[in-house]
């Protein structure tokens, strides 16, 4: 299927999706729903580093909390000025991706001749480093927190928390392809030579620095792009919450649970595993979540390593590989280790 | 004939241990190189630091008449310099047809020719072929034996087009008619105006492949000449026969 097309029938899903909604008749399906979709951005942009690259990125909250504050800071400039103090949130997640893409190209540059564990690392530390930042950055509240205030209503659709919800609908399917646009492209393929062999990727010509700044580019601006209307969905933003682990933690567990090696993979990740959570929070109790989780993602670990995707497998394998030029969708374990490599040195 | 690649006075050091010590060698355009040496005398990280893998702290190298030094390694591929590794080191997710696919995406195009999904589709599948691993073109290295790896491994080299292609011991555990085949390969490379520089322990093999022959010991070159004369060179046969 080409872009086109696939667009087309991303948003007619999307806008089925919303008619659902609005025919349920209840506000409280936008505010779970929001949550979801805002994983699906979440998991997908993670997915584009972490899934097609390989490289482990533990630093999702502080991306996502970029764009919240980013958000925040734009709210406090334009409310000690005399513009109308309602902003289109599209143009929010617009300055929030580029905050957030920036720091990704900067976090790339510095931390992408690391590998494996310590690249990992040097996410969770720049988490952090950002964290410390803000809370000593008083304008945009500090370890107060900030306070925004949500408008009631947005025109023609109604309850604000409506508009939220359409614009991270559309968030979604607006990363959703981007996402399969990359796997089907040059850029997609040289991603997946970084992910099984940096070296060799090398001497095939593939440009590994500037595949990986590019990834962590994109897949920073979409997280930022995520976060910048949180203020506004949650109303009060405080550091610690805003960057906190769980954000990470989902971004990383919702790919592996879906699978890795594809665009659907981390949507039906993002879907299966934060419908699970909301279900939870409102059943039983908040603070079962990350045990879900983690349950979850060790019982996915052992039992299916490539997903739900994978389980389908052959099905996907077969379907594409019968197409001239369109890469077979890689269902392997990131990474995975060819036997021959382990056998010792052949007698030289 | 115009020299291809000019390595100057190069050296390389990991710790104390010379590896490499003050290499220059020339080798023109459409030469048939065999580069031989015992086990760590230095062959495989003279290739590293050609190609870009290693960067050598001592001494210069020069390709197509420019100087490459801390180039890295996929821009000197893009400029013609491909190699195979010595241990295969396929790309375990994919098919081989991608395998070789990429360095056609990556490489060649970015020499400006551009073809359609078809002709390189066509080109890959015929890479694998003059390899002989057509029959599993559409499989994943997983499924390769280790001499199957090899053969991968050039297909892959070869993918790129290049100008010089350095074979570092593509043959190990091949057996003599799939030698025979390989050598045949290389010769039929360099007819059509390759230049390649094999590195082999398999003496039968570099001796009816190379036209000049150069011996590394302990990181030194110590004979570069035409392969019989080199094989009488006292250290040579010292350096083999103890």
């Amino acid at each position: 299927m080409r872009t086109l097309p696939f667009l087309v029938i991303s948003l007619v899903v999307a806008g089925l999706v919303f008619a659902g909604a609005l025919a349920v008749g209840n506000d409280y399906i936008f505010f779970a729903g929001y949550v979801v979709l805002q994983y699906v951005v979440l998991s997908t942009a993670w997915n584009i580093l972490g899934g097609y690259c390989g490289y482990v990125n533990f630093g999702t909250g502080a991306f996502f909390a970029l764009g919240a504050y980013s958000t925040v800071a734009i709210y406090n400039l334009i409310g000690k000025s005399e513009l109308p103090h309602v902003i289109p949130i599209p143009v929010l997640m617009l300055v929030g991706g580029i905050v957030s893409g920036i720091v990704g190209f900067g976090m790339g540059y510095l931390t992408l001749r690391l590998r494996g564990a310590f690249f990992s690392i040097a996410t969770l530390a720049l988490a952090v480093v950002l964290e410390t930042l803000i809370v000593n950055w008083d304008y945009v509240g500090g370890s107060r927190g900030a306070y925004i205030l949500r408008p009631e209503n947005a025109p023609l659709i109604g309850s604000y928390v409506r508009y939220l919800f359409l614009t991270m609908l559309l968030l979604a399917v607006g990363s959703l392809v981007i996402a399969r646009l990359i796997e089907r492209s040059r850029l997609g393929y040289g991603m997946a030579t970084i992910r099984d062999d940096e070296l060799a990727a090398e001497a095939s010509g593939v440009p590994t620095l500037r595949v990986k700044l590019i990834a962590t580019t994109i897949s920073g601006a979409l997280m930022g792009m995520a976060g910048a209307p949180f203020p506004y969905y949650i109303g009060y933003l405080q550091p610690d919450s805003t960057f906190a682990l769980d954000y990470a933690i989902n971004a990383i567990a919702m790919p592996l649970i879906g699978g890795t090696s594809i665009w659907i993979g981390p949507l039906i990740g993002a879907i299966l595993l934060d419908s699970l959570q909301q279900l939870i929070t409102v059943t039983i109790s908040s603070a079962v979540n990350l045990l879900i989780v983690g349950c979850l993602l060790v019982a996915f670990v052992i039992l299916a390593p490539n997903g739900i995707v994978g389980l389908f497998q052959k099905y996907f394998r077969h379907k594409d590989d019968d197409f001239v030029g369109r890469r077979a969708v890689s269902l392997d374990e990131p990474g995975a280790v060819v036997p021959s490599d382990s056998s010792p040195e052949s007698p030289a | 004939m115009s020299a291809l690649l000019e390595v100057d006075n190069l050296s390389k050091r990991f710790g104390g241990f010379v590896a490499l010590d003050n290499i220059t060698l020339t080798v023109p355009a459409g030469e048939r190189l065999g580069l031989i040496g015992p086990n760590g005398s230095g062959k495989s990280t003279l290739v590293n630091c050609i190609c870009g893998t290693l960067r050598n702290e001592q001494g210069s190298v020069r390709f197509d008449g420019r100087p490459i030094d801390g180039m890295p390694a996929h821009k000197r591929t893009h400029l013609g310099l491909a190699r195979s590794f010595q241990l295969p080191r396929p790309f375990p997710s994919m098919t081989l047809v991608d395998n070789v696919r990429i360095p056609r995406l990556y490489t060649v195009e970015a020499r400006g020719v551009h073809r359609t999904v078809e002709e390189v589709d066509e080109h890959c599948h015929g890479l694998l072929r003059e390899v002989g691993l057509e029959a599993k073109a559409r499989q994943r290295p997983r499924d390769l034996t280790q001499v199957e790896m090899r053969k991968l491994e050039l297909a892959r080299a070869m993918a790129a087009e290049p100008k010089l292609l350095i074979a570092d011991e593509a043959m190990a555990g091949l057996t003599h008619s799939e030698i025979d085949d390989i050598l045949a390969l290389l010769v039929r490379l360099n007819e059509n105006g390759v230049t390649v520089i094999l590195i082999e322990h398999i003496m039968s093999a570099v001796m009816s492949f190379s036209r000049r022959l150069v011996v590394l010991v302990s990181g030194r070159m110590i004979a570069d000449g035409k392969p019989d004369e080199v094989m009488r060179n006292p250290e040579v046969e010292k350096a083999y026969l103890g």
